[in-house]
């Protein structure tokens, strides 16, 4: 069980630094998830961390492949207009 | 609403103050300023207008993480063509930034101020802040130190900040009221939650409020920005401006909202309009019958080097950084030698009294020029000015009332990378666009006016002038306002009869 970061991620650091189990490390050409490490919080947080206070929209999934923040959800820009500019995907 | 941390009783500032038209007449916006705060303000570029002319500043872009987010934010940052708060190229790691302003320093030694601005949020990354600022403070004892901060974490670290002597720091405070704020922060990180809407505007503004209050009980000097967005906080600014003086801030600067959609923020994408050049400047004008204003801001970059309106972030890029050899020691002599310079210079300044312009008829009323300057002169030719400074003339004499920018804030999407974004079609010529946000002049002063431009200019109602290349930016908007009061036209016009 683990989270993972997509090619969204715009290496901003902020994942890493609220990461409890220390599961997050740099690499290119984004951040990855350690994923022996990452227990998704459980037991650490009611929400997982690294989806909690990232920015980008897409940038973590869970193993199913779904989207923690997904289009829309943290800018509030409505799903026709993230179609109309190209920004929108249903999954990873 | 009213939250208790806002509630206006806070204690009146001392002192006086200053009546919207006794700053005008002063040589700085800062002129009334009780001593000790003017003297520490005097020679920072970002305080003083005056200043800002001989004095250098630079941003190193240590702080990447961010712990809101604002609608005219975009967290995709790596961007080398545009100017604008919250963009950056190169990230650095404390070090880095260390390594790069010893080199900046002992280049260009006006460079008296280094702030971390970003791009995310400085005390959203405590460490690698404070780990930058606590090397500096020992390797380069002569540059101060500032910090621009949302004021999310702000209470937290108040003491933190008191100790590494950083006596400036920024606020950027939009609102004072939560339902306004949910309007500009879609969410906020607080307490390992993402918190959405007026909840977490309420805990943005309340931390906010408390942060300043820390710092100003501490002697820190605040200064506050805000952005003005039209018809969701522009007249609720003037309510902020006279909470934050109440407070202690000793300075607001009121900046206008950037949203392009090729930015890809939401107020870009939601196509939230920006506000006119004279929006901005009736709200300044209204908010400084109860604060001192900063007019002369240029919004720049999270890793801007050099003077205000220039940025020489490429000449220190880490490839060339690397192989600089910085002998600190020698360029903390040179430096010195180069500060003592300006101040003398300054003080010069400073302590002539403003002349009024001669030969005015009672009554003439004030006409605003534009002016392509350098260094206090009128240096530039109208075609090559990336900005306009903007000068009121009066009666009572000149004073500065702020800049407007000719050159587009990025050249879209192609060269942003995003691709997906159509940017609307330019219809517009440079020249047509520079000469529209000229409006409300009625003089446009600089070295040199081509032909088509001046005749354009004409034909916009604004007079072209080039009679006055290289002469004190102040000293030629005044002659030139007496000019036209000799030709009777500041005085009210009698209605044309019409003839039928």
């Amino acid at each position: 069980m683990a989270l993972q970061i997509t090619e969204s991620c715009v290496n901003c650091w902020a994942c890493v630094d609220v990461c409890p189990n220390d599961a997050i490390f740099q690499d290119k050409p984004h951040f990855l998830i350690d994923d022996m490490k990452c227990t998704e919080c459980l037991g650490d947080h009611a929400d997982p961390q690294c989806a909690a206070i990232c920015p980008i929209e897409m940038a973590i999934v869970n193993e199913l492949g779904e989207f923690l923040n997904p289009p829309g959800s943290l800018t509030g820009i409505p799903i026709e207009k993230l179609k109309e500019f190209g920004l929108w995907r249903e999954a990873a | 609403m009213e939250l208790p941390v806002i509630s206006s009783s806070a204690p009146a500032a001392e002192g006086g103050g200053c009546s919207s038209s006794g700053c005008g007449t002063a040589p700085d916006a800062l002129a009334h300023l009780p001593e000790h705060i003017r003297a520490k303000v005097q020679d920072h570029p970002c305080y003083s207008e005056q200043a800002h002319h001989y004095f250098a500043r630079m941003h190193v872009a240590v702080a990447p993480a961010c712990n809101i987010q604002c609608n005219y934010c975009n967290r995709k940052y790596d961007c080398s063509n545009e100017s604008r708060p919250g963009v950056v190229s190169e990230l650095l790691t404390p070090d880095q930034a260390i390594k790069k302003v010893m080199a900046v320093a002992a280049e260009i030694p006006q460079m008296t101020v280094l702030g971390i601005a970003g791009p995310g949020d400085p005390l959203a990354n405590p460490a690698r802040t404070f780990e930058t600022f606590q090397q500096l403070s020992e390797k380069a004892p002569d540059i101060k130190l500032c910090v621009s901060t949302n004021g999310l974490n702000l209470p937290q670290y108040a003491d933190e900040i008191a100790k590494h002597n950083i006596d400036h720091v920024t606020i950027t405070i939009n609102c004072v009221d939560p339902e306004i704020g949910a309007k500009i922060y879609p969410w906020i990180y607080w307490e390992n939650k993402r918190i959405f809407g007026i909840e977490g505007a309420r805990i943005l503004i309340e931390q906010q409020q408390k942060g300043l209050e820390a710092l100003t009980s501490r002697g820190i000097l605040v200064k506050v920005n805000s952005v003005m967005i039209p018809g969701v906080n522009d007249e609720h600014l003037k309510e902020v401006s006279k909470i934050v003086k109440a407070k202690g801030a000793f300075l607001h600067n009121v900046m206008p909202l950037i949203a392009e959609a090729e930015h890809g923020t939401y107020y870009g994408l939601m196509e939230q309009r920006s506000p006119t050049d004279e929006e901005l400047q009736a709200l300044q004008d209204e908010c400084a019958g109860d604060m001192s204003m900063m007019r002369h801001c240029r919004q720049c970059r999270a890793d801007a080097v050099g003077l205000l309106g220039e940025d020489r972030g490429d000449e220190f890029t880490m490839d060339k950084i690397d192989v600089m050899d910085v002998d600190y020691e020698a360029a903390m002599v040179r430096r010195k030698a180069v500060h003592d310079e300006i101040m003398v210079k300054l003080d010069a300044e400073r302590g002539i009294v403003k002349p009024k312009p001669t030969g005015i008829p009672e009554g003439s009323r004030p006409v605003l020029m534009a002016v392509a300057g350098k260094n206090g002169v009128v240096a530039e030719h109208f075609g090559h000015a990336k900005e306009f400074l903007i000068y009121e003339a009066s009666p009572d004499g000149v004073r500065f009332i702020g800049h407007r920018k000719t050159e587009l804030y990025c050249g879209g999407m192609d060269s942003c990378g995003d691709g997906d974004v159509v940017g609307a079609g330019e219809t517009e010529s440079l020249l047509d666009r520079n000469i529209r946000i000229l409006s409300g002049c009625e003089v446009v002063l600089c070295s040199k006016v081509g032909y088509e431009p001046w005749a354009k200019l004409e034909a916009a109602g604004i007079a072209p002038n080039g009679e006055h290349a290289m002469e004190p930016i102040e000293e030629a908007v005044m002659k030139v306002y007496e000019d036209i009061a000799a030709t009777g036209k500041l005085l009210p016009q009698p209605e044309t009869l019409k003839v039928a």
